[in-house]
């Protein structure tokens, strides 16, 4: 039987004291064992940032890559091994802003990973500057008259992009957070768990405190169906005074790697090697 | 004396001068001639000047000819602009009725394509099959070959177009039998017995070369002149099991192959050099991951958008250097289809046994063209995956040691899933277990393990060519597209009194090591031969030799030489 302890990494944290970061790995670790995964069968795919380093503080597959570049790294990842569970995360700049473009055509594809984003509306490797999901007229060094740019809301580009999987998590409610992975792991095709998170050391406005008084869980509300993407947008387009999180939209499409012919007699990886008498077979085309 | 004819069709964008090139190529490489194709066309979908000028001889071709001796003249354009690049003894075929062109010179032999097309096939596209029958008529050769050819290419739409453009050929055919012939010297004595030869395009070589190499994955954005790669690739995708994904971006295509092959596939990414220029920061990732990686850079006129459709050697240094940090890599320029192909299949060999990214250079002089040839014989390079793991090994740690320090540089990699083992890739500096550190004496013992990968490597790399005179005066230095010119201009100049050798190099990066003095006599001058501004090889060439180059003959017009233009200048320089 799987146990959180096979997931444990020799490799010794580099994040802040105190950082959402922890309570995102348990919660990762935790669906993973729900889900009897062993770490072999996991590849987790990240770029650069404080929560692209997350790679390294679990024991199973890992690819620490470029900045921004983690969604294609992981899609292919996927295309090449479909038995493999395939878990993209990094930061809201990583995601958001360098890899955005991938971003949108990863959720277009619909290739069945999980795409976890430690969303703390801040840059915190590079120390505390503006990002795009910082509030308007968020004050930083790269924006000291305040942010002039209204946040990106990547629940909405989720959903008009028909994501079939859009969630919102909160690092201060680990239980709830880590069910929400897992959902999104059983989820057969693409899925985004935004992952609102305060960063103890640069982000003075958006704090725990802040979140806390803010989150209510979506599927407390009476008669909230995910699947009505019209309500969908009405809550996801929400920020303010409540915060939803939870599954907020759900839609069924096939994902991608079921629809490739070359994946239907298996993974990839495991195909034998090309017979090269095939390949002379080709030859006649050109006489 | 061997037969050296020169066939240019012009027109434009949409007439068809490709369906003509090839069909006059294929019929006489069927009938064991060498055929020589390349493509001038303009970045548009319709209109324009355009030509595919089509060279046959009974002797190996590579190279463009000189001089035009049937120009096949679709519209007036090619009439006005082409007809200066038609050698004395040369015949024009064109439409008079249609141009309004009017001549009484007896070699300019108008025959009425639009008419003729529209009579015996009832459309105007059929131009191209009379035009096609024209050309056969001119050349003294027999219309049979081409009716069977048409039957072949258009018998999947139905008996009535292949019937049509018959009709149309066969009036082409006649009325321009009528008229002149070509001078003797270009009479082609076809052999019906003869070995037929594969006719191909340095794309399509690369494309099979790929698919021989056992090719898995393949991610990529469409842009001239590597196109076609992926396009030969996707048709085949599900015949080889091949997954082919439409990138959004180069970025997301060269980070895509990048993680196929980390997850244990050959993967590979095709593109020009400014999809390449976005593609940088992932050469490097390839690099430091240690991740087998296949690029082809298909050159075309820079900087920027410069000459989309045109021809240039001048992404050499850029490639060679490209990405931030030093890491070691392999820089392959073929020089002709059959080297595209086994080229291919090596980048691939190499790729994965040194776990280092790996460019094919190519151009849209070789990419465009069409080679003959004669087989290809895959098993001639065979198929290397290197140092994989594909199942637990007794006692392998739980962690896998994916940058274990070893004495070639080389370490082992497990195929993530199929073993117990975990293994990390890592784009930071890494610990044997790919975790990220910053320790300085695991930084040297790092760096020093990848650098120490091209001690094998250079030991892989091909020696360069050499042909034409020894010993000599002349010695034309060069590499990648321009192997044919380089060998005819150097017998030119030999046949001009000038003993005149060649050095071509197909594998540039690292430079072989090679003993030059078997081929630099006490006179020799060495004169460099690059489709580029500067002479970024030659300045290479003398960074690593210590040889110095007496003279350069570049051209950056976007157009490929031709060997008297490389002849000609050659002997000025002396």
């Amino acid at each position: 039987m799987v146990t959180l302890d096979d997931y444990r990494s020799a490799d010794p944290i580099a994040w802040c004291p105190g950082c959402g970061n922890f309570s995102i790995l348990t919660a990762l670790k935790k669906a993973l064992v729900s889900l009897g995964k062993a770490p072999h069968q996991v590849c987790i795919v990240s770029g650069i940032g404080q929560a692209a380093k997350i790679v390294h503080y679990l024991r199973c597959n890992g690819f620490n890559g470029l900045h921004g570049r983690t969604l294609p790294i992981a899609q292919a990842v996927k295309l090449a091994n479909h038995e493999l569970t395939v878990i993209a995360e990094g930061g809201d700049g990583d995601g958001y802003a360098e890899g955005g473009n991938h971003f949108i055509h990863a959720m277009r594809r619909n290739i069945d990973l999980t795409y976890l984003v430690h969303n703390n509306q801040v840059y915190g490797l590079t120390k505390g500057q503006t990002s795009p999901t910082s509030e308007l007229g968020y004050v930083s060094r790269t924006t000291p008259g305040g942010s002039l740019s209204p946040p990106e809301n990547p629940l909405l580009l989720a959903i008009a992009s028909d994501c079939g999987f859009v969630a919102r998590g909160f690092s201060g409610d680990n239980e709830h957070l880590a069910e929400l992975i897992r959902q999104a792991i059983l989820h057969k095709g693409f899925a985004l768990v935004d992952i609102l998170q305060p960063c103890v050391s640069f982000n003075r406005v958006n704090t725990l405190q802040w979140y806390k008084e803010r989150v209510y869980k979506i599927d407390q509300e009476p008669g909230y169906d995910p699947e009505n993407r019209l309500a969908a947008f009405e809550r996801a387009a929400e920020w303010g005074r409540r915060i939803p999180i939870g599954v907020l939209y759900r839609s069924r499409r096939p994902s991608l790697e079921t629809k490739i012919p070359a994946l239907r007699q298996g993974p990839l990886v495991a195909r034998p090697p090309t017979d090269q008498c095939r390949i002379e077979s080709l030859f006649e085309e050109f006489r | 004396m061997s037969v050296d004819v020169n066939i240019r069709i012009g027109g434009k964008a949409g007439q068809g001068m490709q369906a003509v090139s090839g069909t006059l190529g294929k019929i006489f490489a069927r009938r064991g001639c060498h055929v020589f194709i390349h493509q001038d066309f303009e970045s548009r979908i319709r209109g324009g000047h355009n030509f595919a000028q089509v060279r046959i001889r009974t002797v190996p071709v590579r190279a463009p000819g000189d001089r035009v001796n049937l120009l096949v003249a679709l519209d007036r354009e090619t009439i006005d602009k082409d007809l200066p690049a038609l050698g004395e003894e040369g015949v024009v075929v064109y439409d008079g009725e249609k141009s309004g062109f009017r001549s009484s010179n007896p070699r300019h032999v108008s025959v009425p394509l639009e008419r003729l097309a529209r009579e015996a096939g009832g459309s105007s596209v059929m131009m191209n099959s009379v035009a096609t029958g024209a050309a056969l008529a001119l050349m003294g050769q027999d219309l049979d070959p081409l009716l069977e050819h048409l039957e072949e290419e258009f018998g999947s739409k139905g008996t009535e177009v292949v019937e049509k453009n018959q009709a149309s050929a066969r009036a082409g055919y006649q009325e321009a039998g009528r008229s002149c012939r070509l001078e003797e010297a270009c009479k082609i004595c076809l052999e019906k017995s003869a070995r037929g030869r594969l006719l191909l395009t340095g794309s399509q070589a690369m494309a099979l070369g790929a698919l021989a190499a056992g090719l898995r994955f393949y991610a990529g954005y469409p842009m001239s002149p590597s196109t076609p790669i992926m396009e030969y690739i996707a048709s085949k995708q599900e015949e080889f099991g091949i997954v082919m994904e439409p990138a959004e971006d180069e970025i997301a295509a060269v980070n895509m192959a990048i993680g196929a092959s980390f997850a244990g596939v050959r993967a590979m990414t095709a593109t020009s050099g400014g999809g390449f220029s976005l593609m940088v920061e992932a050469l490097g990732l390839a690099g430091m991951t240690e991740t087998p990686l296949v690029v082809v850079v298909a050159q075309r006129g820079g900087p920027s958008t410069g000459l989309p459709t045109r021809t240039e050697q001048a992404d050499l240094r850029f490639v060679m250097h490209a990405s931030q940090g030093e890491f070691p890599r392999v820089v392959l320029a073929p020089g002709d289809a059959e080297q595209a192909f086994y080229c291919m299949m090596k980048a691939f060999n190499l790729a994965d046994r040194f776990q280092v990214p790996v460019i094919v250079l190519g151009d849209q002089l070789l990419n465009d063209s069409s080679f003959t040839l004669d087989c290809l014989e895959p098993a001639r390079v065979g198929i290397e995956r290197g140092e994989m793991i594909w199942q637990d090994l007794a006692g392998a740690p739980e962690t896998h040691r994916r940058y274990a320090i070893t004495p070639t540089g080389v370490s082992p990699r497990i195929v993530p899933g199929l073993c117990r083992s975990v293994q990390y890739a890592c784009s930071d500096e890494h610990t044997e277990e790919g975790h990220i550190t910053e320790d300085p004496a695991i930084r040297r013992a790092m760096f020093e393990k990848r650098m120490r990968k091209l001690e094998g490597i250079r030991r892989e790399i091909a020696a360069p060519a050499t042909g034409g005179s020894q010993p000599n005066e002349i010695l034309l230095l060069g590499w990648g597209s321009t192997l044919g010119v380089l060998e005819e201009a150097s017998d030119r100049v030999s046949r001009e009194g000038v003993p005149c050798g060649f050095l071509h190099f197909q594998e540039v990066f690292p430079l072989p090591t090679f003993d030059f003095s078997a081929v630099l006599g006490p006179k020799t001058k060495i004169i460099a031969v690059e489709n580029n501004f500067s002479g970024q090889f030659a300045d290479f060439f003398r960074e690593r030799t210590g040889l110095s180059v007496f003279g350069r003959i570049l051209k950056y017009d976007g157009r490929p030489f031709t060997p008297g233009e490389v002849a000609g200048r050659a002997l000025e320089m002396l």
